[in-house]
């Protein structure tokens, strides 16, 4: 199997998508003859024309409209968004058009677009430029929202994105552009709504999403060197619909639970997770389920306190030897 | 044939065309009037907006359109999705929030559909659905259709930004469409000129290098002429149009509002229904011979009745079944 970049996995799911459909285009910001901001779009210009691969003024609600009008006359955007940040200039359009038009319409315009872009902080990006916007998209119904951590998920998350009839947000990790994992070729999806296991364990589940996998995946080593403790890694992947089943039957497994994740704590993906926890596991707990989240703060830009902000491995460890009751 | 045929046969198709117009300018009037009472009754809820007083921009503009052109428009639509086909008791019985209203009862006043004629909505946020409005013709484009999308607004969305943006793009990529501000002067109890440091919503096109017409919106004919040059544009050379149509409402913002309200007075409201587009097109067809009393009259009753009974067909029809709560949320 080859070994691709994040960002190459997702041009790749881009470029077949478009060879297989001619109803899919990528609108967005800098997405043709600069390539895209994060390279995301290479060399798809050249291959499919201006009038597939269309550069924008930096006009985000615009854009995302003339997205969904297209939608709702048959075709099948791909708005990129430059990051998450300058998404929220466009909520309208993903939160009153977008989300709502099958439901007022009973029934009568699906809206098969996918909006994609960077999500979650880079490094010392200062409070604009890094956040995580993941609870505020899955809180809306009508809306699908996926969150792939490795290159292979990338891929097939995006694929799975493109051919859904529905709005699907696409969040990328700002900081997994270059990472590197193996991709399977050609055709190759993975369902919206199932978690993955990227770890089997026994003692602890680590729950996670996107960038945080990494970081639980840190962690799982150094419970296992330094404490010999057997960590679970479930990787949501999607966080709209979730995959509660994925989530209850490890937890079951395991007896405790930490929940880690880039936004802020309150009303976060974590509390949602910890609600299916307590209705679905309840009697298998054997101490309450522990987050780690982003301080409750913008991020600042020192290099020292944006550490501090940050989830990491060491919050992660100290977390679960928490609900271990190794302290 | 003759050039006196030719001419009597022209005569009598402008003839059949204004009279078409009034009918549907009359259907608007009653129906709405019949919202009205309907709404006191409490079987209408929510946000009702009534267009009377502006019934001549959607008769006029949509009658420059063909089956397979796209409307898109505002909360205030039940005129336009009228006229452009949707039955009066489809459109009634959605203000009922019946099942067999035109969004199943799920979309209300504001959000009336029917995507197979077309009528991409009824939207409830001020400008928000503009720029779907230029999606729909970047759809059209990208497929290499010969068809426009006509998108209705207030002058109150001109300044939001949504309308500015779409504008700069539907320029950019010579989008078929054709952006029709119904400028009624108020957006709710704010007169135009407290708000927006300029007044003729037409000269905002000049900043987007766009075509752009004023035009009398009490006048149907007039609304009729300048859409069709617009369509021709769009059609043609994918050139999008920024018509400013001037109008008036005769009644309050929505039926919570009073008729006129502090933000304007009874003598201003007065002195606007003297230019009634009904009663003006009326007085047209009775003065070129193409319409006496008695066939206005009869016209009149045939609205009327198609009103009780799409009032008829509202009140019998069921609610939707409680399972339709959890469905369309998500499309297979
Ligand atoms: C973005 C937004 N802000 C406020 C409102 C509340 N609101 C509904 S209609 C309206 C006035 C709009 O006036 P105009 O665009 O001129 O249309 P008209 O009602 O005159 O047809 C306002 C403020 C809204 N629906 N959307
Ligand atoms: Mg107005």
């Amino acid at each position: 199997m080859p070994t691709l970049t994040y960002r190459d996995a997702l041009n790749q799911a881009l470029r077949e998508e478009m060879q297989r459909d001619a109803n899919v285009f990528l609108m967005g910001e800098e997405v043709g003859v600069y390539q895209g901001a994060y390279k995301v779009s290479r060399g798809l210009l050249e291959e499919f024309g201006p009038m597939r691969v269309v550069d924008t003024p930096i006009a985000e609600l615009g854009f995302a409209g003339i997205g969904v009008g297209a939608a709702m006359v048959g075709l099948r955007p791909v708005i990129e968004f430059m990051t998450w940040n300058f998404a929220v200039l466009a909520l309208d359009q993903i939160v009153n058009s977008a989300a709502k038009l099958l439901y007022e319409s009973g029934g009568q315009l699906p809206i098969p677009i996918v909006f994609r872009g960077p999500n979650g902080a880079a490094l010392q990006l200062g409070a604009q430029h890094s956040q995580a916007w993941e609870s505020w998209l899955s809180h809306i119904p009508g809306l699908k929202v996926v969150a792939p951590a490795t290159p292979a998920d990338a891929k097939g998350l995006l694929k799975s994105a493109i051919r859904d009839n529905n709005p699907v947000i696409v969040l990328e990790g700002e900081m997994l552009y270059n990472t590197k994992g193996e991709v399977p070729e050609g055709e190759y999806v993975v369902p919206i709504g199932r978690a993955d296991v990227k770890r089997a364990g026994r003692d602890v589940t680590l729950i996670c999403h996107s960038k945080t996998v990494t970081v639980a995946l840190k962690a799982a080593e150094q419970l296992a060197e330094q404490e010999g403790v057997s960590a679970e890694v479930v990787d949501l992947r999607s966080l709209r619909p979730l995959d509660e089943a994925a989530i209850t039957a490890s937890v079951a497994k395991t007896n405790r639970a930490v929940v880690v994740e880039e936004g802020w704590p309150h009303c976060g993906i974590g509390a949602q997770v910890v609600d299916v926890i307590q209705r679905e596991a309840f009697d298998h707990l054997d101490a309450p389920v522990l987050r780690v989240t982003q301080a409750d703060v913008p991020m600042p830009y020192n290099r020292q306190l944006e550490r501090l902000a940050k989830p990491s491995p060491d919050k992660v460890v100290a977390a679960a030897r928490r609900v271990l009751y190794l302290d | 044939m003759t050039t006196a045929t030719a001419h009597a046969q022209k005569d009598q198709s402008q003839a059949e065309l204004e009279r078409r117009m009034l009918r549907q300018m009359l259907l608007i009037r009653h129906f709405e009037e019949k919202a009205a009472e309907a709404y006191a009754l409490g079987k209408i809820g929510g946000f009702c907006h009534l267009y009377i007083g502006q019934e001549a921009v959607a008769v006029g503009s949509l009658a420059a359109l063909l089956d397979d052109d796209y409307v898109i428009s505002s909360y205030r639509e039940h005129g336009q999705a009228l006229v452009r086909g949707i039955s009066a008791g489809a459109v009634m019985a959605e203000l009922f929030g019946k099942a067999t209203g035109c969004s199943k009862g799920k979309g209300g006043s504001m959000h009336l559909f029917d995507a197979a004629k077309r009528f991409m909505g009824g939207h409830g946020i001020v400008g928000g659905h503009i720029p779907l409005g230029a999606g729909i013709g970047f759809g059209i484009k990208y497929k290499g259709g010969d068809q426009v999308c006509l998108c209705y607004f207030g002058e109150a969305a001109v300044n939001i930004g949504a309308f500015h943006e779409t504008l700069n793009m539907a320029s950019v990529y010579h989008l078929p469409v054709i952006f029709c501000c119904e400028n009624n002067r108020y957006g709710m109890g704010t007169a135009f000129e407290r708000v927006a440091a300029v007044t003729d919503v037409a000269e905002h096109a000049c900043s987007y290098d766009m075509a752009a017409e004023l035009v009398n919106g009490m006048d149907a004919l007039a609304v009729y002429a300048a859409t069709q040059r617009a369509v021709e544009r769009a059609r043609k050379g994918g050139h999008p149009t920024l018509l400013e149509v001037r109008t008036y409402r005769f009644m309050g913002h929505s039926m919570s509002d009073p008729l006129h309200g502090v933000y304007r007075t009874k003598d201003e409201v007065e002195e606007q229904k003297k230019r009634d587009p009904i009663s003006q097109l009326a007085l047209k067809l009775k003065e070129e011979g193409a319409l006496d009393q008695a066939g206005l009259d009869a016209l009149d009753a045939e609205v009327r009745a198609e009103v009780e009974e799409a009032v008829k067909f509202a009140d019998e029809s069921p609610d939707p079944d409680p399972g339709e709560l959890t469905t369309h949320v998500v499309a297979d």
